[in-house]
């Protein structure tokens, strides 16, 4: 089998229990090379418990998620060191939060903060590492004028093109998204979306994107799935699952959308 | 003729959840095949269900029962079926689809919607750039329009994109949902020679055509969608 056959993540039976309340509940998911999953549902509905899950954020109740790291090996998670865990988070993969103060250090500049990333997978050439930070704020439409500026000093749609400059510097291979968008006005969103779309298909990234906005999930997503009250409901192609959803949760969802 | 697409006995209905469940039946036992090279038209007044075929077998809707079989390559897949990353590949490798209403990227450049899905069915950079201006330029797309979205575009300039995306990968398979509603008789024209084109260079075409004239131009034969009434 080729590399892009074999998925590069695989959760079984995940379950996440808060005392007797249910955050979520045996679910299982592949995610493959350059593919795109949209997690949705509403808030409450399990999904940032998912994400925070596979990626190793948070301990499940039970179940397991596997991983294929760059030797081809899968890897148990959560039996990772703590040390292998951080390597991980720091080469492989990219997070982005909808509030970009917790992807971003607020008091380090915008250059600092794409650096750091650099440092931490062992670049030590000052000019080396902050020509491609300038490279990388470029690509998301940040001005080499601005590398020194403290990303407090930044728009909201800014800082959330910084946070992804970050984690798209080390060239990762999977990048959860916890809400990308959520929060920040229409014309912002729609550049920011534009900018992971095209990062998306450049570099054959992998992404697990959880949103409540179906408009999000029909432009980024290969396929999706839907969740309600800790389960997975509902999954498919997302053109299918939101031409013809099947289930009555998910046809509300569906209607609940202005048509554009 | 090789054939290339096979339906046996397909149901679809829908459940209308938000309506009390209420049941809404589109076609049932639908059963028919479309060889290479063949153009056939799917006949029936609106409401009939043969939309609901035509996105059944491009998995965009669900079938309640029976299988849709396609070909891809040497392989049979049944849509009905199949995985949603087989069904991904299979749209890119195997069967195309021109849909009634243009739904695409916002703010992206007619041009750019016509590479990418030439790019998708596995062109080069520059044979995808090609083959977009050359689609483009010959459904008579005025060439000032290339570089902008096509939202707000009248529904004729839409529909020319449209059909230009959808003949862009050029796959072995065609969906058309009334490819040429909308168009002016030149602009329906161009559109009629290039079906006809595809078909003699062997590629198997499943269309919806409301217009007499066009149906009887380019098929072969019609199935009757109202025998399939749920």
């Amino acid at each position: 089998m080729s590399e892009t056959e074999m998925p590069l993540l695989t959760a079984e039976g995940l379950t996440r229990l808060y005392g007797p309340r249910i955050g979520c509940i045996d679910v299982a998911l592949e995610i493959f090379p350059g593919e795109v999953l949209a997690v949705v549902g509403e808030s409450g509905s399990g999904k940032s418990t998912l994400l925070s899950m596979l990626s190793t954020q948070l301990a499940p109740t039970r179940g397991t998620v596997t991983y294929r790291s760059r030797d081809g090996g899968m890897r148990d998670l959560f039996s990772l060191s703590e040390a292998e865990r951080r390597f991980l988070f720091r080469t492989d993969w990219g997070f982005v939060h909808q509030d970009a103060r917790m992807g971003l250090r607020m008091g380090v500049s915008a250059g600092g903060n794409v650096g750091e990333r650099l440092m931490a997978v062992g670049w030590r050439h000052f000019g080396n590492i902050r020509a491609e930070a300038v490279d990388w704020l470029g690509r998301v439409e940040i001005g080499a004028d601005r590398i020194d500026d403290r990303p407090a000093a930044f728009s909201g749609g800014m800082r959330q093109r910084l946070q992804i400059a970050k984690n798209m510097v080390t060239r990762p291979r999977l990048v959860f998204m916890d809400e990308p968008t959520g929060g920040l006005d229409v014309s912002v969103q729609a550049r920011l979306l534009d900018l992971i779309r095209g990062l998306v298909a450049d570099y054959g990234l992998a992404a697990i994107i959880v949103t409540h906005d179906l408009a999000v999930a029909r432009l980024l997503s290969h396929r999706i799935m839907v969740m309600r009250e800790g389960r997975v409901i509902e999954t498919g192609l997302t053109d299918q699952v939101l031409d013809d959803p099947r289930e009555p949760y998910t046809q509300l969802l569906v209607s609940s959308v202005l048509q554009g | 003729m090789d054939q290339m697409m096979r339906l046996d006995g397909v149901a679809k209905s829908f459940t209308m959840h938000l309506r009390g469940g209420a049941e809404l039946p589109v076609v049932r036992d639908v059963s028919f095949e479309v060889a290479a090279g063949e153009c056939v038209a799917l006949g029936g007044p609106s409401g009939a269900g043969k939309s609901s075929i035509l996105k059944m077998i491009y998995g965009n809707y669900r079938a309640d029962r029976g299988e849709i079989w396609l070909r891809d390559g040497g392989e049979w897949i049944d849509v009905a079926r199949a995985a949603p990353r087989r069904m991904l590949r299979l749209r890119k490798s195997a069967i195309g689809y021109v849909s009634q209403f243009l739904r695409a990227i916002p703010r992206v450049s007619s041009l750019d919607l016509v590479v990418a899905a030439a790019r998708e069915g596995g062109a080069g950079e520059d044979e995808a750039k090609h083959r977009a201006a050359d689609l483009l330029a010959r459904l008579n797309l005025p060439e000032r329009l290339w570089s902008l979205p096509p939202a707000t575009f009248s529904g004729g300039e839409q529909q020319r994109v449209n059909v230009a995306r959808g003949f862009a990968a050029g796959q072995p398979m065609l969906l058309l949902d009334e490819p040429t509603a909308s168009l002016d008789a030149a602009s329906r024209a161009r559109v009629v020679a290039l079906i006809a084109e595809r078909r003699k260079a062997g590629t198997a075409i499943l269309g919806i055509f409301h217009d007499e004239a066009v149906r009887n131009e380019i098929a072969d034969r019609t199935v009757d969608v109202t025998r399939f009434a749920a």
